[in-house]
């Protein structure tokens, strides 16, 4: 019976999304009052309906209700609750879903928090967020019900991957779809405006903070998987180039591209027809990438079951919501003003820079992901890409975007003088070449140059950070503290967010750097009693034994791991063999730390007691994550400024006002 | 005039975006034709992994079926299919080579010590040559070779145990009956 509500309600959403994409919308054309107040009970119908399917669908999973068929398909009664829970999204179906009720959740935190904005816009953006849930709810109900019955019922389900059974993989999804979503949002915005013909500041400021919540979303869901693969694949690798993580990350560099872009919209009304293009790109990008993944046209680790059919679905949605959006681009872009001047030597330049450097990144990773479509299309011969390529790529436009990443927030908007640039920056600029120079002495052939090279842009950062701070402070009365604190608690959030986030990607850049330059991993044969020294630790073997979990038995290995004379660490890595079938899963253990990680995998028993295994130290790994951290949590302050809420507090009273009238 | 043309570019990529995905979505990912089916393998000697003074070429896939896997230690779906590869190295009607593509030696060598090795050789080819050669362009992938050293099929893609009893134990078994 609940299955049925929940298919039911997933109806009714579709329906009210029907009526929220057309009223509101065309209320807004005709100046048709009513029709415009519809669009926000709209939005928050459509979301608790999508609620009521999501937690029907929870409870399925919850009491096991194998007569379901994707619970049977995924679940198994020996799997603990949270991963019954997480379960609900492990699979095509439940994914979509999860992504339905994000999308009308984002779509009624505009209705509560769009009170500032004037009623037609808010109209239109609701339509635009309803002709999308359309798509999903359409994608949904016709090739994906995630309630189809199943008869027989089976006495038993199939259990959940045993890769997804892991806490970092279970938030991850949800982390990654709220990013992908978020973005639908700065695309409504993008589109209202086309359609309304007023592109100026204001909507920049509207769209601007929601853009950098679902940029925070992304960015701390792409920080996860890569940290899920770094300890659940037990390899010791963090980023694979895998299509499934470039169809994540090519959002994320359009994502990074526009919260800059903007910036300049916001404070100049430059770039204006170039925002709306990148506002278009990074949720098409979500899409694309959720096509790539969903209909199988490449093959992927990460590869849920594909089907041809949704393939070719989701590629008319594509058409549609893109291909539409697109030509409207290129219908009312033309007519765009462009305006602000700026000078060559200016921080539009710069943030201009900045966006080529981005795009050129993303075209980059789309070519390389679809270069085997490319190839097989056009029988080019000899395209081979993989993941040394993608490095190289990587490597070749990283050290500029560093570079260009202390010089842009130093510049003066408009126009900048190259002598007032110069003798801001000098003794940035001065300490970074003498790290450089002192790091490269320990470097001892070219190939290590590597090392300098990024620790220095690092100290770059760091550097030129702190040089821009103080130049911001320089010119108040009181002490620097006190400066900052009210600085931070007036209308200078949005520069300190900047600033931490930009101080991430330094972290993240020593990160890269040492853990692919100094890492040392060692492949033994170890008896139990055996002793091996790696990089200053000696890992003692104590032994192997069988442990059983709720739902698996693995072989459980006991190490110790030695500083010197002192035990650091007691490490149980385990090799799992699921119940409900399937490979055989590494559980790595690892002693974590901020300098270093030492990391065991078990391998293969062979025989006697010993083990085959791998010993990693890893000096910096830490810091990819945590580098990845401080920039979604920049983006978090930054989102925290004054002027969004005054831009809230102001609106708080005519809001009131209209409430009473209603 | 110019100017409205300058808009129309991004619409105009993604039209031929969306052709090169509805190709693609024509095609199956994992059976893609390779020019090569039913031609000679094409001649190679590479250094043998495991053994460097040993080598691997052409001459070694004649007289018997075999089954060339191109992997490498980067590989997400190489690791997916590693478990496949390892119950299948128990059986005799075929061998299986690897190539190992595009990889470090000490990673390869490294996957091999911890998760077993399938391969009866495995050819090291670091930059890309051979695998220029066989058109191979992305990894894991599959080469069903017979006796006389022609190749009959290529799969692309993790072998797991659907494609192993839909598709490629199947042509084994008839190549074997060719053979016979």
């Amino acid at each position: 019976m609940i299955p049925e509500l929940g298919h039911l309600a997933l109806i009714f959403a579709l329906i009210l999304a029907t009526a929220q994409a057309a009223m509101p919308l065309a209320g807004s054309l005709t100046g048709n009052r009513p029709w415009m107040t519809m669009a926000r009970p709209l939005a928050y119908g459509q979301f608790v309906f999508v609620a009521i399917a999501f937690v029907a669908l929870v409870e399925a999973f919850l009491i096991s209700d194998f007569s379901v068929l994707y619970v049977a398909q995924h679940s198994n009664t020996l799997l603990p609750d949270i991963y019954k829970v997480s379960a609900v999204w492990g699979g095509h179906e439940g994914s979509l879903l999860l992504w339905a009720l994000m999308m009308s959740g984002w779509g009624a935190a505009v209705s509560a928090f769009s009170r500032n904005l004037p009623l037609p816009v808010v109209a239109r953006v609701l339509s635009v967020m309803g002709m999308v849930a359309i798509g999903f709810f359409l994608f949904m109900l016709l090739t994906s019900n995630p309630f189809e019955r199943l008869f027989p019922v089976p006495p038993e389900g199939r259990d959940l991957n045993p890769l997804l059974q892991d806490f970092g993989l279970a938030i991850h999804p949800p982390m990654l779809y709220m990013g992908y979503v978020g973005f639908s949002v700065a695309f409504a915005f993008a589109i209202a405006a086309l359609i309304g013909g007023k592109l100026d500041a204001a909507w920049a400021r509207w769209s601007r903070p929601w853009t950098t919540v679902a940029w925070v979303f992304l960015t701390i869901g792409i920080a996860l998987g890569s940290w899920w693969a770094y300890y659940e694949l037990g390899w010791g690798g963090w980023w694979f180039w895998d299509p499934v993580e470039n169809a994540s990350l090519m959002p994320w560099l359009v994502g990074t591209a526009l919260i800059h872009s903007l910036a300049v919209t916001e404070k100049r009304a430059a770039f204006k027809s170039w925002t709306v293009l990148l506002a278009i790109s990074a949720f098409s990008l979500s899409l694309l990438g959720t096509f790539l993944v969903r209909s199988g046209v490449l093959t992927s680790v990460h590869a849920f079951a594909t089907d041809p059919e949704r393939g070719l679905f989701i590629l008319i949605f594509l058409c549609i919501v893109i291909g539409g959006s697109l030509a409207l681009y290129a219908w009312r872009a033309p007519e765009v003003s462009e305006g602000g001047r700026f000078d060559l030597l200016s921080r539009e330049s710069a943030l201009l820079l900045n966006n080529l450097l981005f795009v050129a990144f993303t075209v980059l990773v789309l070519f390389g992901t679809l270069a085997p479509l490319i190839y097989e299309a056009f029988d080019l011969g000899k395209i081979s890409v993989g993941f040394p390529w993608f490095n190289k790529m990587f490597l070749a436009l990283a050290p500029f975007l560093a570079l260009l990443l202390g010089i842009g927030p130093a510049t003066r908007w408009k126009s900048d003088q190259p002598s007032r640039l110069t003798k801001q920056l000098w003794l940035a600029f001065a300490l970074s070449i003498g790290v450089l120079t002192l790091t490269s002495m320990s470097a001892v052939s070219g190939d290590d140059l590597w090392v300098p090279i990024g620790i220095a842009l690092a100290a770059w950062l760091l550097f030129s950070h702190l040089l821009i701070v103080r130049d911001r402070l320089k010119h108040k009365q009181q002490g620097w503290r006190q400066a900052m604190v009210a600085d931070f608690s007036g209308n200078g959030r949005s520069f300190y967010g900047m600033v931490v986030a930009h101080l991430g990607v330094a972290m993240f850049i020593v990160g890269v750097t040492m853990v692919s330059n100094h890492q040392i991993e060692k492949d033994l044969r170890m008896s139990p009693g055996d002793s091996h020294e790696m990089a200053g630790y000696r890992f003692e073997f104590l032994g192997a034994q069988k442990v059983n979990g709720p739902n698996y038995r693995a072989d459980q290995g006991h190490f110790l791991v030695y500083r010197g004379e002192r035990q650091i660490a007691e490490l149980f890595p385990e090799k799992r063999s699921y119940l409900g079938g399937g490979m055989p899963m590494t559980e790595a253990a690892i002693d974590a730390g901020f300098f270093r990680d030492v990391y065991v995998s078990l391998g293969e028993a062979v025989g006697g007691g010993d083990w085959a295994l791998r010993l990693y130290y890893k000096p910096y790994v830490r810091w990819i994550w945590l580098g990845a951290a401080l920039m979604a949590l920049g983006g978090a302050i930054a989102v925290s400024d004054r002027r969004y809420r005054i831009a809230r507090a102001r609106s708080t009273a005519p809001a009131g006002a209209v409430g009473a009238k209603a | 005039m110019s100017k409205s043309v300058r808009f129309l570019i991004p619409l105009v990529i993604f039209g031929a975006l969306v052709i090169l995905l509805v190709i693609g979505l024509g095609k199956d990912p994992s059976k893609v034709p390779s020019p090569l089916i039913g031609k000679s393998v094409p001649a190679f000697s590479l250094p043998e992994l495991t053994d460097p003074d040993r080598s691997v070429g052409d001459e070694d896939l004649k007289g018997q079926i075999s089954l060339v896997n191109v992997w490498a230690s980067w590989c997400g779906s190489c690791r997916q299919e590693h478990q496949a590869l390892m119950a299948l190295s128990k059986e005799t009607d075929f061998q299986i080579v690897g190539l190992n593509w595009k990889d470090d030696a000490r990673d390869a060598l490294a996957v091999l010590r911890m998760t077993g090795n399938p391969y009866a050789m495995n050819g090291y080819d670091p930059d890309n040559k051979v695998g220029l050669h066989w058109g191979v362009y992305g990894a894991p992938e599959t080469f069903v070779v017979d006796q006389k050293g022609v190749i009959r099929y290529k799969h692309i893609g993790p072998i797991d145990r659907k494609v192993w009893e839909e598709t490629l134990q199947p042509l084994v078994a008839q190549l074997k009956a060719e053979g016979a």
